[in-house]
């Protein structure tokens, strides 16, 4: 049995929750109250937006209160450049199919904001039709990312945490970065550049695959993908475990630390039975943020060496004994075979 | 709680049912073609097969020659004067049943969709020209290229299936008018023949004529050159051109394709090399054949550009790896099977303007 640790008189338990049950899907006890307004602000940040309020949807998967919210200069200036890339992105898609909602409701996934093309080479001064609205939306994008990321950055500070979620964050931004503007600036083309768009921005990716003879064979690429799928591996073990001993309270992760029996330790003697070797609560942390970091800043690494150092993949897999080779079946290029 | 967790099952049903929604139902048969543990493997869905389709059988049995030529027999026969009149006459009446058969729409059926019936020698009707012209075609397509049609050969029915117009052909799209409105950049539209993707459509002009260039963006060597600047933008209409040779045959990228290294022809099977003799097929064909005719149509029988309707893999194909299952056809029409000699069949009238045919195998070579 969970006992609540703090119950002040104001605060009461929605529902009728007889016995805590730990096989959850939602979050099975919300919390209502007076709001919990946070910390005042120490340093000279702008005020917060001080309205709250409570929701039981949001409550099942989080924390059932919203806000307070905090926006400052650098969030008003991302979300405005971000919707307006949003915008000119829509709009473009809307105007592909000659304003139709419904041909732009049918059609969506196909349709897109296409880069400028090979013509153009990296010049910034492309007609808006032929891709210069992407240049734009393309830039309104970066600027709210990078806004954002300051604003991960300095809020981190504020709290007087560590900025490790925006040093993740940039890691990502890195991949974006080298494939919407690094690596087209690097090869002189933004029609090497990703389009915007659902099925476009996959099919670019089947055919950037086939272009450079085949992305399996590039060694970052598959470092990439270790570090992706070894990621869901520790999300999931970690996220299990941790569910596992609900039980005992297993995400209060403060009071885990001192006794013997608690949840901490029943969840690292889990691991060591099972395994031989355990996590603690901080080093399983440190594996999952480097596995996700590592994800993007590998793949951005391995996008950015295809065109500008390697071309093709797949023969530099075979001349670097990285892939088998399979035998000849003997078939010959018709086209040097004189008729 | 009863309540919920029966919700549940349901949500989780019909998320399911939506899930699988894509699949194709019934038996597969599988069918190993490359070495092994390389996934070269040809899938079959037996259930949702495309039948090869009939194969109309001869007018009546071809008579022996009673010496006397077509050309002896009949004014204005030109690219079939050295058959005999027996032969001709047998040749006409397939063509009749191929093209024009009795169950086509009544202004399409019969002798008279091609001759003025009161003078058969009269070259007025332009499909009189035209059949004249694809009928050079087709020996043309049977004499030079048999790395692709082996001793199977063409008829015209193999394209046309009873159609006075083949079923599967293009014509060069619209461009575009520069301008933003409607402007899908020639791509990113849910079509058959780009299996659905938001590959480039239409284009065809630029694999299937014969100034377009290979169908090749991959690189030679391990690091870039200057020899292979091909964008992701041209990858993707080579993706899109392949998509339809898959479509066309009804097989996967395997048919031809070791999928680790598509450029290898060492890593490929000999149907990829069948498939490149058919490109240059493809191309001749339209090039020498049917784009000159463009003069010869009349407007509706032309694209929005005022070109005529060309051939893809799919004029022949329909689905089938072999046209038609493979069915031994052409050989039941000798006078289809070989251009006539030198100098024998000089074209006369509007044909003439098909100037600078060159000779189909130096226009192969080009690639």
């Amino acid at each position: 049995m969970v006992e609540l640790v703090a119950q002040p008189a104001d605060l009461g338990l929605r529902g009728e929750i007889k016995m805590a049950r730990y096989q959850n899907i939602f979050t099975q006890v919300q919390l209502r109250g007076h709001p919990e307004l946070g910390m005042p602000h120490k340093d000279g940040s702008d005020s917060r937006i001080n309205v709250t309020g409570y929701s039981d949807w949001m409550g099942k998967f989080g924390q059932a209160q919203l806000g307070p919210i905090y926006l400052g200069k650098l969030g008003l200036a991302s979300l405005l450049m971000g919707t307006l890339s949003f915008v000119i992105i829509g709009l473009n898609m809307l105007a592909s199919v000659a304003w139709s909602p419904m041909q732009f409701a049918k059609q969506f996934f196909w349709l897109a904001l296409e880069p400028p093309g090979p013509e153009y080479g990296f010049s910034p001064m492309v007609p808006l039709a032929e891709g210069g609205w992407w240049i734009i939306a393309g830039f309104l994008l970066t600027a709210s990312v990078l806004l954002w990321w300051a604003r991960t950055y300095i809020r981190a500070k504020a709290l007087g945490m560590g900025t490790h979620v925006s040093w993740a964050f940039l890691s990502a931004i890195w991949l974006f970065l080298v494939l919407g503007f690094i690596r087209p600036a690097m090869l002189g083309s933004w029609s090497e550049a990703v389009p915007f768009g659902i099925f476009p921005h996959l099919d670019w990716t089947a055919a950037f695959s086939i272009r450079y003879g085949n992305l399996f064979y590039n060694p970052f690429h598959a470092l990439s993908i270790a570090f992706l799928y070894g990621s869901t591996l520790l999300f999931a073990m970690h996220g299990a475990t941790i569910l596992a001993v609900g039980r005992y309270g297993g995400e209060r992760e403060i009071e885990q630390i001192y006794d013997r029996g608690t949840a901490s330790e029943r969840a690292g003697l889990f691991w060591r039975w099972t395994m031989g070797f355990n996590a603690t609560m901080e080093s399983i942390h440190r594996w999952a943020w480097w596995f996700a970091v590592l994800t993007t800043l590998t793949g951005g690494i391995g996008i950015l060496l295809t065109g500008t150092v390697v071309d093709n993949w797949y023969l530099w897999a075979q001349d670097h004994g990285f892939a088998p080779a399979y035998p000849s079946t003997g078939v010959v290029d018709p086209s040097l075979q004189g008729s | 709680m009863r309540m919920m967790s029966k919700l549940t099952t349901i949500g989780a049903l019909a998320a399911t049912t939506v899930l699988l929604a894509g699949c194709e139902i019934g038996p597969k048969s599988s069918e190993q073609t490359g070495y092994r543990g390389t996934g070269i493997v040809q899938i079959n869905d037996r259930s949702n097969a495309t039948a090869p389709g009939e194969v109309p059988p001869p007018p009546y049995e071809l008579p022996p020659s009673s010496g006397e030529t077509a050309g002896q027999a009949y004014e204005n026969v030109n690219v079939l004067a050295h058959v005999s009149k027996e032969e001709f006459d047998y040749t006409m009446a397939a063509i009749t049943q191929w093209i024009v058969p009795a169950d086509a729409p009544a202004a399409e059926a019969g002798c008279n969709y091609c001759h003025v019936p009161e003078n058969l020698a009269d070259d007025s009707k332009y499909t009189k020209v035209v059949a004249r012209r694809m009928i050079q075609m087709t020996q043309s397509i049977n004499q030079n290229y048999s790395d692709h049609v082996k001793q199977t050969g063409v008829t015209c029915y193999t394209c046309h299936r009873g159609n006075a117009v083949p079923k599967y052909v293009w014509t060069d799209p619209k461009p575009g008018d520069g301008r933003l409105m409607g402007n899908k950049r020639g791509q990113n539209t849910p079509v058959e023949a780009v299996g659905y993707t938001s590959l480039p459509v239409d284009t065809y002009a630029k694999y299937m004529r014969t100034q377009s260039g290979a169908a090749r963006v991959i690189s030679k060597t391990i690091h870039p050159t200057t020899a292979n600047r091909s964008s992701i933008k041209d990858t993707e209409g080579n993706y899109a051109i392949m998509m339809h040779l898959s479509q066309s045959l009804g097989v996967n990228c395997t048919y031809c394709h070791n999928s680790r290294s598509f450029a290898q022809w060492e890593q490929s099977s000999p149907q990829r090399s069948l498939a490149w003799y058919g490109l240059q097929m493809v191309k001749n064909t339209n090039e020498e054949y049917i784009h000159p005719l463009a003069s010869v149509f009349p407007a509706n029988r032309l694209g929005p550009q005022g070109d005529p309707y060309k051939t893809n893999c799919a004029t022949c194909h329909q689905q089938q790896r072999k046209p038609l299952g493979g069915a031994q056809m052409a050989k039941d029409y000798p006078a289809l099977l070989t251009l006539p000699g030198a100098g024998s069949a000089v074209p006369s009238g509007p044909m003439m303007q098909t100037p600078g045919a060159a000779a189909p195998v130096a226009a192969a070579a080009g690639n």
